[in-house]
């Protein structure tokens, strides 16, 4: 656990170094004003994809022993992706925070963000709710 | 260095440092690398409930996810205090953009007036904060994912429900910067 406490540790540093975590760059990004937020989105699909491939095509193992496997998100209708991408993508504009930097800016001093994370984990509740009667 | 390590960091570092997470955690412990996750771990850890959705065993499959996210947390708090403080260096055409909205403190990370304690029950702040958090909540359950999970996992092995849910990302976030903004900023 001490492993993933110190990934999470570089990930909120790079998250702020970044400043991914900022409303700022948010809006910048929605409004096409500059190339920076793409080019971080897009080289970092980048570098993921190639260590993916990389490690399928070296059949590699984990730290302890097993193979490492991705499970497929599994399609369905389709509609969880569309609707429910859709209501994060109000969200990540509203507030101007995904939910690492919705950490990562309580860190940073920015503590009203609590408030967003206990709004957000009451969303996640609702969620389970009505789960059995969204679609999708 | 000093510069480099205290300033912004530039997209060509922050981008791949971003994308080697991914295999970070693949290879520490077959783990997928996403922070969405932990908001339903944490309402199976604290919230008693005979929900499906979070009935499972979140300390076998979520513990991980949690104190990845208190990681997050302290990384966050040890970068505000590494290097001066900046000014987030926007283009001036946001700034613009966002002036003609009544915005006008640019300093820090998220404009004060609308993310403070303090304006929590204007209705810029509440629709930011409250409403802004639920829909993050609530969307990311529902899609399964948000940026990292989605955008970055998902697409970097090719899964054509993380495109489906990231072309979902830009539409919700631009419907909302372009139409949503401007009425309640």
């Amino acid at each position: 656990m001490a492993a993933y406490l110190l990934l999470g540790i570089c990930f909120g540093i790079v998250l702020t170094k970044s400043e991914v975590l900022s409303w700022f760059r948010i809006q910048e990004m929605f409004r096409f004003q500059s190339p920076r937020m793409y080019e971080i989105i897009a080289s970092a699909v980048a570098v993921a994809a190639a260590s993916v491939a990389l490690i399928k095509r070296l059949g590699l193992k984990i730290v302890a022993g097993d193979p490492i496997a991705i499970p497929p998100k599994i399609l369905g209708l389709g509609v969880r992706y569309a609707a429910g991408g859709t209501i994060f993508g109000l969200g990540w504009a509203l507030t101007g925070a995904c939910p690492g930097p919705l950490f990562a800016l309580v860190g940073n001093g920015v503590t009203v963000m609590i408030a967003a994370i206990a709004s957000a984990l009451a969303g996640t509740w609702l969620y389970g709710l009505l789960r059995p009667r969204l679609p999708h | 260095m000093a510069g480099f390590a205290s300033g912004p960091w530039p997209w060509y570092v922050a981008g791949p440092a971003i994308g080697l997470f991914v295999p970070a955690l693949l290879i520490l412990g077959n783990r997928l690398f996403g922070v969405s996750s932990s908001l339903r771990h944490f309402c199976s850890a604290i919230v008693p409930s005979r929900l499906e959705y979070f009935r499972y065993d979140w300390k076998q499959s979520g513990l991980w996810n949690l104190v990845f996210v208190a990681g997050i947390l302290i990384g966050g708090f040890l970068a505000a205090h590494w290097g001066a403080a900046q000014n987030v260096a926007i283009s001036g055409q946001t700034r613009l953009a966002l002036e003609r909205l009544g915005i006008h403190d640019f300093s820090g990370l998220a404009p004060r007036e609308v993310f403070a304690w303090s304006a929590l029950l204007t209705v810029k702040g509440f629709v930011s904060v409250i409403l802004g958090g639920f829909l993050v909540g609530f969307g990311t359950a529902y899609a399964g994912g948000c940026t990292s999970g989605h955008a970055i996992s998902g697409l970097a092995d090719l899964q054509l429900p993380s495109l489906i849910a990231v072309v979902g990302f830009f539409a919700g976030g631009l419907a909302a910067t372009h139409f949503l903004l401007p009425l309640f900023l």
